[in-house]
């Protein structure tokens, strides 16, 4: 996984709440195998005129210009923001593969659903809270944002707010730490476990 | 100390505890085509091997086609679909996963197969990379989706790193009014408590209401705890999940059965438990439920109107309203039961188990479809349902009465296979999501119950049970 610590870049504004994950990424791209590839399918349904279908030439195809991700204004940006309950629905992985491969390394939003937020970590996205007033400020501002996964802190239009992010997952996301790889250090604690387990519970 | 039946789950399976986030032990991962190649690939490229084996059960039930498979996988029309499938099934033969094939009379929706074979047992630690996991905690197991990196760690691991959830208990009293069921209880909860109601909590599904549902009722309605944003939803252990449980494929025998139901029987919230929040709903305010947005906390009953913006008082509420209309085509104020569908879908994790199909066909029975619906599907959750409905002849009941009759798979729920609704085309389903373009691009998704989808069949619009 590739590691996060600082990010400075404009931010999109997409100001819609209840952004679920069949919006991200539309269910015919499910079908790929790959974990790569889906950016130029992201928002799919919003972002293009036509009907996606996996396989098309995305950059043969008619765009939705009034949708923000077409805005020429915020083309690079790398960090999202959103409303209330982004990444509901389903759990797709698909949908954080699909904001990364884009470009988005920074989500900020009032609330994420819960699968969603556990997998941004798994791919190098930082997802920050952020209270609907912050919001509100951080939509009202035109100019470069600047993030500081350390601190714990963004920076906007000269002013620093806070956010929370659990230690563990900092840890792991600062130095895009394998998260196999960490837990098979715990490969005598598993089988130990499994044995006094497999004792209790013998059905199993 | 009177622990909750989540405390009790989670406090099972733990491995190794550090900073507020548990290394926990997975007793069954289930696996489909959709969210499992990458997870493969994973493995593969590290060079390493599943944990244990027998932790695992695979099936195909997103890409497959509901029509005519004798032609095996190499007869799928849609290369795509086709190429995920045999993945599967090639990744299962390399990795030595027990997988139950797509011809195999077994196949069928993930979460219906889980139970049905007894793959699911009550006290177990289940994943899926499906966030419809939820369902198994009907059977007293905490169950939860996972995305494909997870997937692939407890494939690796045996293991899943997770912070515990708060407890929320829901509990619903009284008597169900007629033809309300599982569904009605989960879209009107839904409806009280929005899609992120439950975002953060493992939900407990409890009181009388809920004890009297069948075991299927109890898993359509924790299938449905991840539509308010839970991932976990569940209920306790009584004498029914025990009966369920019995005899299935899985399920231990003997001696190891008694030891089981003994631990089983403890799987409940004790006295006193403390849970951060309780809801308590009356079963008799319950009545048939649609929705009528492009979410499932968008949902009225079967006598109401769809909603006016201007009268909402909360502004993102009522930009929510005016997106939601505007896509689905629909005034405000309209009363549900005018609006005319084009096509009906009873199947979905949700609700294609047997109880479902046979409420469907005691209102369809006698009766033919309406002249403008267009295509009404009926696709058992299993192979094996599709056996037993066949044995019961309700298949001739819907297809006398004009449904289309179906192999098993997630089907139109998510239209991932070649069924799918067109743009423009409204349709009473019984699956658990009408986000925009869920059933097809630019098409119309009003969730329902198996008897509203089949009394608005023959209705042609959205209708009570005549």
């Amino acid at each position: 996984m590739q590691a996060f610590t600082t990010l400075t870049s404009i931010s999109m504004p997409l100001d819609r709440a209840n952004i679920d994950t069949d919006a991200i990424i539309p269910k015919q791209f499910l079908k790929s195998i790959k974990r790569s590839g889906f950016g130029p399918n992201l928002f799919d349904e919003w972002r293009y005129l036509d009907h996606g279908e996996v396989g098309m030439d995305n950059s043969k195809r008619p765009l939705n210009k009034d949708f923000v991700l077409n805005n020429p204004e915020y083309q690079g940006a790398q960090i999202l923001l959103t409303r209330e309950n982004f990444g509901c629905g389903s759990s797709r992985e698909h949908a954080p593969w699909a904001l990364e491969d884009y470009g988005f390394r920074v989500i900020i939003a009032p609330s994420f659903a819960d699968i969603f937020y556990n997998n941004c970590f798994k791919n190098g996205i930082l997802p920050i809270v952020q209270s609907n007033e912050v919001m509100d400020k951080l939509f009202a501002f035109n100019g470069k944002i600047s993030i500081d996964l350390d601190a714990q802190t963004i920076n906007a239009n000269n002013k620093t707010y806070s956010f929370e992010v659990d230690a563990e997952r900092k840890r792991r996301l600062m130095n895009g730490l394998d998260d196999i790889g960490l837990t098979l250090q715990y490969k005598d604690d598993i089988k130990a476990f499994e044995k006094g387990y497999f004792k209790t519970y013998s059905w199993l | 100390m009177a622990q909750t039946l989540y405390d009790k789950l989670m406090s099972a399976h733990v491995v190794h505890e550090e900073s507020g986030t548990s290394l926990i032990y997975i007793d069954r991962q289930l696996i489909h085509e959709v969210t499992s190649p990458q997870a493969f690939e994973g493995l593969a490229i590290a060079g390493r091997k599943p944990w244990r084996i027998d932790a695992s059960l695979a099936v195909p039930d997103h890409n497959v086609p509901t029509t005519e498979r004798s032609s095996g996988v190499s007869g799928i029309e849609d290369p795509i679909s086709k190429l995920q499938i045999e993945t599967l099934d090639k990744n299962c033969k390399t990795f030595g996963i027990n997988e139950i094939t797509m011809n195999d009379v077994r196949q069928g929706i993930v979460h219906v197969v889980g139970p049905e074979q007894g793959a699911t047992l009550p006290g177990m630690s289940i994943v899926c990379g499906d966030s419809h996991t939820s369902t198994h905690g009907a059977l007293g197991a905490l169950a939860f989706g996972i995305g494909t990196s997870e997937v692939e760690h407890v494939l690796a691991t045996g293991c899943l790193w997770q912070s515990k959830s708060k407890n929320l208990k829901i509990e619903v009293n009284g008597a169900l009014n007629e033809y309300v069921s599982a569904k009605d209880v989960a879209l009107y909860i839904i409806g009280k408590i929005g899609t992120a109601g439950g975002t953060g909590y493992a939900i407990e599904f409890a009181g009388d209401t809920i004890e009297s549902l069948s075991i299927e009722g109890r898993m359509t309605l924790c299938n449905m705890a991840i539509e308010a944003g839970a991932r976990v939803g569940m209920v306790a252990v009584d004498d029914k999940t025990i009966e369920y449980v019995k005899g299935r494929p899985l399920a231990p025998t003997n001696d190891a059965w008694d030891k089981a139901v003994k631990y089983w029987n403890t799987l409940h919230s004790d006295e006193g438990a403390h849970f951060d929040k309780v809801i308590n709903f009356d079963a008799k305010d319950i009545k048939s439920q649609v929705t009528w947005g492009t979410s499932p906390e968008m949902v009225i009953s079967i006598d109401g109107m769809v909603p006016d913006p201007t009268k909402e008082t909360d502004a993102v509420k009522a930009e929510s309203i005016r997106n939601a209309l505007n896509y689905i085509h629909l005034k405000a104020n309209t009363p549900i039961n005018t609006v005319s569908i084009d096509k009906v879908f009873i199947g979905s994790c949700t609700n294609s188990r047997i109880e479902d199909l046979r409420i469907a066909a005691q209102v369809t029975k006698g009766k033919y479809i309406a002249d403008n619906i267009k295509l009404a599907l009926v696709v058992p959750g299993s192979g094996l349902i599709k056996a037993q409905a066949e044995k019961e002849g309700l298949d001739k009941v819907f297809t006398d009465a004009g449904f289309e009759w179906r192999e098993a798979g997630c089907s139109m729920c998510l239209a991932m296979n070649a069924d799918k609704l067109e743009a423009g085309e409204r349709c009473a389903s019984t699956s658990n999501r009408n986000f925009e373009g869920r059933q097809g691009q630019g098409s119309f998704t009003h969730l329902v119950s198996p008897a509203i989808a089949a009394s608005s069949a023959i209705a042609g619009h959205f209708s009570k049970v005549k």
